[in-house]
């Protein structure tokens, strides 16, 4: 570890921070129904877009209408995906003349994309035409994130209505995202990112002679409007194969910097937004203290765990020096180290080094962020996997403070229990099932490159990948099957709206509960106490739940690694 | 009812032996998931204790050895999670006996259409019958009383051996079934049918025979269930994932494993705590008719309570006399002493007594020859016509004031001064006149019960609002609630009043607690989300309350508010302590199942048991004993003292959370030694 490296990774998290807040009260303003600055030029926009799809904004919506625009609106654009996948050979823009994808593969792809995982078992420059990239990958990656964001949202105003059904409307606020923040933001980085290198083009690939007298086929395309709202929208779907590792997407250590600070920036606005909703700002302070505390930790530990370097080739070889396997020398430890835990606690899953590649310690620090799912997290869901378990550590606190606990103000009840048991209890279902079926079946099997321990991680790691919705790989898996195409797209739609359902009967039931008015019995959620227990309840809940598979999937590789055993 | 029996005596123990293994019956345990899971595990053990390959495998014979060891501590732990539920029952079914004892061979004799009386079982009465009761009879069944007045002993119900006044009209009719008329003669007109009295609705309280799960025990169990499942889920896939590294896991383990990492220590402690939580409010002498409102009290925002009898003594006492006009204080106390001399009433008695103690003081004998006057509604004043003719009287001052206008008497001009200083201060003003002198004022002050003031600073460290309600104008209102220390009041308080400021509140989200006798109280009883109904008051008030205080005491309200809390921070606490448990079995237990395949992972044995069977069998055994370890805790409640929610927060978490962590490594350890000593580590 150097000193510049760590001070690297502090001020990348710190410009989140400082980014991150500001938009968060806007966020705030744009969806509070506050009037703005801008109002004037986006109010003519909006209004006409209402007009077209035929929508009256001022009509309030109760959960179950909110979630069934919602649903109805990502199911439209699943098939409409998986369609274009399909008939990309016969439609234009195409100048490639790529293929249609096998219907698995098309399967995997709308699944990934319309959940915001954006899990890529295919190449992108082989795999898909100008026109998918554009309008199935591009598009949904709006579309996606902006479908968390405004559950999000609409959980937000569940808490902060008095014995009332309304929680918003889901197509004002589907439309306000996109004109008030992702667009304007994407547009602007894509331009910041042009300028930095990274192509934007509808040419056709070059073919070049290099000067070794051979020839190579350069793919390029519109590179760098995918490349914005890929970060932006924590999604993390590359235009490349390589992703972030690839020159096209990220040419130099600037364009990393600004894409991590893209991928942090709303989820960890959101906080800030919340924290406006409930009108206490402490409740956010204490959980950036807490949350950016844990990604600190985290991107320290990979961090030394890279610059360590392998302990065998140490000592048998004599190699020393950091790990470099696997790292773009344009980015070095500390940049890699910072972009994997950023990339797994915003749920992004770009990725700009292989994290396959990495010590298992720093394998174990992405995985154990998915797994929590709530470190900032991607965008909207994130959040809610935090009010998730908020709700579950209020539920223990509060009954330890001799009260029905409450949560801003709402009593917590069996419903509400039960609903977030089962968020809970889906994340490590969708993650373990899957992998303990894939490690005892051939098919699943033989698609594991690496053996032992490593090979348990791979697969883990992907289904922990996929239940997370963060799509970031650790490659060494040969995804591409049909059985993990089907199974890792069973494990993303799961992972992404059975929690979200059950957060909007949450918001259902809260919305129409009373607010009880705070007294010295009642048990504060912006303390720094609480936010204590907030944290050792979803580090021991999630360490308890994955600790076995963790035990022999990277604790026990890099336990081996230390004890200078080679598999 | 309950002082008999407070302690767990020897034979609710072993009938809580004997019931533990009625409760193995699958069909009454699958409605606790938790214990359930262990139960499926104990008989699966068992199974492969006879046939140790029976789900594959070629397992030495030792294994038998091994899964017999496993199947023995998963019965005990299922065993002492029902022992724990018996134990807390054991104590309610002995009170239900005795309360049962009272109730058989009650007689009655009721009234016949021709006005004779016939005698019957009493419970053959039906709401509406007329029964006559005689002096040391049974009062048969709940009842109103239309003629008579008698004193009835209640200690069957109440524990109270001093006997209560019970007569017709008023608040003071109603009469229960099992008490005893100790004089006179009642008629009493039957309000119940059999099998709805109140001692048969105490009897299956007593007996936990009509619990229900609290909407906060139901929550918990939702959540417990939740663990399991994915408890279930995390021990069911690492079979595959183990097997992925070459290593098998025998299913014994897995089970243990699984039993060890599912909260069993509050799944078997959930119900032993609840039901000991509303034992501990019986004990307390108050019927809580379900235990939904126990958790409410706890969750109470506003407690209103009524001012007099709750708040001050109920009387009202002399404590200055001011003279008016040009008389002396001498003149003014003489004139009260007299006037006040064979008044009964405690105020009157105060009067008596300050006199006495200002040097004023008169033999009754010397009065023989005079007239008593009594209060009455009509006049207001009281007082003695003396054999000389003289008339000496105390009263409402505008009663006298007028009464002295119509004999044409003066008023002096300080009086009304005099009278508002004694408002103003809270008091009551009394004056008194001899003929048609006004002498002066008597300042009756209401008195506040001692310990008041500092059980409202309490309850506002709670975090509980309250509200005094009281007949008295702003004035003197103010000064009580000032000298009480209560957060607001409601003066010249109607029934209504005390509905409204109940909905008000609601209204806000906020939980509401009262006290209350009359019938005007009902509707705002069963408005209350806890409702407290004195047993002294009327039918209907106990039943429009949730709970009744058989005491009588309304400042019970804030012992009952203690008690509900309690009850959850009891659930809250041992379930953190279950959960926190589960870090150090881990470290037990994983290391253990996996040193052979993964030698690297010894580093995680941080305890250094001594073999992985020993790991294994340390922890399902710590897991095993701390369920009958902490059931004096689920039964006793986990201390509660009034303090902020956060720092107490911090203080549970400290001993129930941290507490949670390390105890299973310390008491893993110590087993695991003496496995180690007693050779039984390396089977």
């Amino acid at each position: 570890m150097t000193f510049a490296g760590s001070i690297g990774i502090l001020a990348v998290i710190a410009l989140i921070l400082l980014i991150g807040i500001p938009l968060g009260g806007y966020l705030y303003r744009v969806f509070s129904g506050q009037k703005g600055k801008f109002d004037g030029m986006f109010r003519p926009i909006e209004g006409f877009l209402y007009r077209v799809v035929g929508v009256d904004p001022s009509v309030q919506m109760d959960w179950k209408a909110y979630l069934r625009a919602l649903m109805l609106v990502n199911f439209m654009m699943m098939i409409l995906a998986y369609l274009l996948f399909r008939l990309q050979h016969v439609l234009p823009l195409n100048p490639d003349g790529i293929k249609a994808m096998p219907w698995d593969l098309a399967f995997n792809t709308a699944a990934s994309f319309i959940t915001n995982t954006n899990w890529q078992n295919y190449a992108g420059e082989q795999s898909l035409s100008y026109l998918s990239q554009m309008t199935a990958i591009t598009y949904l990656q709006f579309t996606s994130g902006a479908t968390g964001f405004v559950a999000a949202i609409a959980f937000l105003r569940s808490v902060t209505v008095n014995r009332s059904e309304s929680i918003g409307n889901f197509w004002v606020d589907f439309i306000k995202i996109h004109t008030r923040v992702l667009i304007p933001l994407a547009v602007v980085f894509a331009l910041v990112l042009v300028g930095l290198g990274v192509p934007e083009t509808l040419l056709g690939a070059q073919t070049v002679h290099t000067l070794q007298g051979g020839t190579q086929i350069i793919s390029r395309g519109p590179v760098a409007s995918l490349e914005a709202i890929k970060q932006l929208g924590t999604n993390g779907g590359g235009y490349f194969n390589a992703n972030s590792a690839h020159p096209f997407e990220d040419p130099s250590a600037w364009t990393t910097v600004l894409e991590m600070i893209a991928m942090g920036i709303i989820s960890c606005g959101l906080v800030w937004t919340f924290g406006k909703f409930i009108g206490n700002r402490k409740q956010a302070v204490v959980l950036y203290v807490f949350l950016t505390a844990v990604l600190v930790i985290g991107a320290f530990v990979i961090y030394a765990s890279e610059t360590a370097g392998n302990p065998i080739l140490q000592h048998t070889l004599g190699i020393h020096g950091p790990n470099m396997e696997g790292k773009e020398v344009r980015f070095g430890p500390a940049m890699s180290s910072a972009f994997a835990a950023i990339t797994t606690a915003f749920t992004t899953g770009a990725v700009n080094s292989m994290h396959d590649s990495f010590m298992p310690m720093g394998g174990f620090i992405p995985l154990l962020f998915m797994m929590f799912n709530l470190v900032f997290g991607g965008k909207g869901v994130g959040l809610l996997n935090i009010l998730m378990f908020l709700m579950i550590t209020v539920f223990l606190s509060g009954l330890m403070v001799g009260r029905t606990p409450e949560i801003f103000g709402k009593k917590i009840e069996a419903r509400e229990i039960k609903l977030a048991t089962i968020a809970m209890l889906v994340h490590p279902f969708i993650i373990l099932v899957p992998t303990a079926i894939a490690l005892v079946t051939k098919a699943g099997t033989s698609s594991i490159l690496n053996p032992g321990l490593h090979g348990l991680s791979e697969v883990l790691y992907a289904y922990t990948s996929g239940a997370a919705n963060n799509g970031s790989a650790f490659a060494g898996l040969n995804g591409n099957t049909v059985f993990y195409n089907i199974s890792l797209g069973l494990v993303m739609l799961l992972g992404r709206y059975v929690s979200l359902i059950a957060m909007f009967a949450i918001a259902g039931s809260l919305s129409k509960k009373a607010i009880i008015p705070p007294s010295a019995g009642t048990l504060r959620t912006d303390t720094f106490a609480f936010g204590g227990v907030f944290v050792a309840v979803f580090v021991i809940v999630g360490a308890l739940t994955f600790f076995p598979a963790l035990a022999i999937g990277p604790i026990g590789e890099q336990l081996q690694m230390w004890a200078g055993i080679v598999h | 009812m309950a002082r008999n029996t407070k302690s767990v005596s020897r034979d609710i123990m072993k009938r809580a032996i004997w019931d533990s293994f009625v409760k193995m019956n699958p069909v009454i345990l699958a409605r606790n998931p938790v214990m359930f899971v262990v139960e499926i595990g104990f008989v699966i053990t068992l199974l492969l204790t006879f046939a140790p390959n029976l789900f594959g495998g070629h397992y030495p014979s030792t294994q038998r050895i091994y899964n017999l060891i496993v199947t023995i501590i998963l019965l005990l732990t299922v065993l002492f999670g029902n022992f724990a539920e018996a134990v807390a029952e054991g104590r309610g079914k002995a009170q239900a006996e005795s309360l049962r004892k009272t109730k058989t061979d009650l007689v009655a004799n009721r009234r016949m259409d021709n006005g004779g009386y016939e005698e019957v079982p009493a419970s053959t009465l039906h709401k509406g019958d007329i029964v006559r009761v005689e002096a040391l009879e049974m009062i048969p069944a709940d009842g109103e009383v239309l003629e008579g007045l008698g004193s009835v002993d209640e200690s069957a119900i109440t524990g109270e051996s001093a006997p209560v006044i019970r007569g017709a009209g008023g608040d003071f009719s109603s009469v229960t079934g099992g008490t005893k008329l100790l004089s006179d003669e009642l008629i009493i007109r039957i309000t119940v049918d059999p099998g709805e009295s109140f001692l048969d609705k105490m009897i299956s309280l007593v007996e936990g025979a009509s619990r229900q799960k609290t909407p906060n025990e139901l929550a918990l169990s939702v959540l417990l269930a939740g663990l399991t499942l994915i408890f279930l889920i995390v021990v069911v896939t690492l079979e595959p994932l183990a097997h992925y590294v070459h290593h098998t896991i025998d299913i014994a383990t897995l089970i243990a494993l699984l039993v060890c990492l599912i909260p069993t220590t509050i799944g078997a402690l959930l119900s032993a705590i609840g039901i000991a939580g509303m034992d501990r409010v019986i004990r307390f002498n108050v019927i809580a008719k379900s235990g939904k409102a126990v958790e409410a009290a706890g969750d109470v925002n506003t407690l209103i309570l009524d001012k007099t009898g709750t708040i001050t003594i109920g009387n009202r006492l002399a404590s200055e006399f001011l003279p008016a006009g040009d008389h002396t204080e001498k003149d003014l106390i003489e004139s009260a002493v007299i006037s006040s001399l064979f008044d009964e009433t405690p105020e009157g008695r105060s009067v008596v007594d300050l006199g006495k103690e200002k040097g004023v003081s008169f033999a009754r004998e010397r009065y023989t020859d005079a007239q008593n006057v009594e209060f009455s509604a009509d006049t207001r004043m009281s007082g003695l016509d003396l054999g000389d003719g003289t008339v000496v009287r105390k009263g409402a001052v505008d009663a006298i004031k007028k009464h002295v206008s119509e004999l044409g008497g003066t008023i002096p001009k300080d009086l009304d001064e005099k009278t508002e200083y004694v408002a103003k201060a809270g008091g009551t003003p009394l004056a008194v006149i001899k003929d048609r002198e006004i002498l002066g004022v008597i300042y009756l002050k209401d008195i506040v019960k001692p310990g008041m003031r500092e059980r409202f600073e309490e309850l506002r460290k709670m975090g509980i609002k309250t509200v005094m309600c009281t007949g008295d104008n702003p004035l003197t209102a103010a000064t009580i609630a000032k000298e009480a220390g209560v957060d607001d009041y409601i003066a010249e308080a109607k029934p209504e009043d005390k509905m409204r400021l109940i909905r008000t509140e609601q209204d806000q989200g906020k939980l509401v607690a009262m006290s209350g006798d009359g019938t005007n109280d009902a509707p705002a009883l069963a408005q209350a989300d806890v409702g407290l109904a004195m047993n002294t008051g009327t039918t209907a008030a106990k039943e429009a309350g949730n709970m009744i205080d058989l005491d009588s005491d309304p400042t019970k309200l804030i012992e009952v508010v203690s008690i509900g809390k309690q009850l959850l921070i009891t659930r809250g606490a041992i379930t953190t302590f279950s959960i926190a448990n589960d870090v150090a079995k881990y470290f037990a237990i994983i290391p253990a199942i996996f040193m052979v395949t993964i030698p690297a992972l010894k580093v995680l044995n941080v305890m250094h048991l001594t073999s992985p069977h020993s790991a294994i069998l340390s922890a399902l055994i710590f897991n095993a004993i701390i369920i009958p370890l902490l059931i004096p805790l689920a039964m006793r409640g986990v201390k509660y003292r009034p303090m902020s929610a956060t720092n107490m927060l911090v203080r549970n978490l400290l001993i129930y959370g941290m507490g949670g962590v390390i105890a299973p490594f310390v008491g893993i350890k110590i087993i695991d030694l003496l496995l180690t000593i007693f050779g039984v580590a390396n089977i």
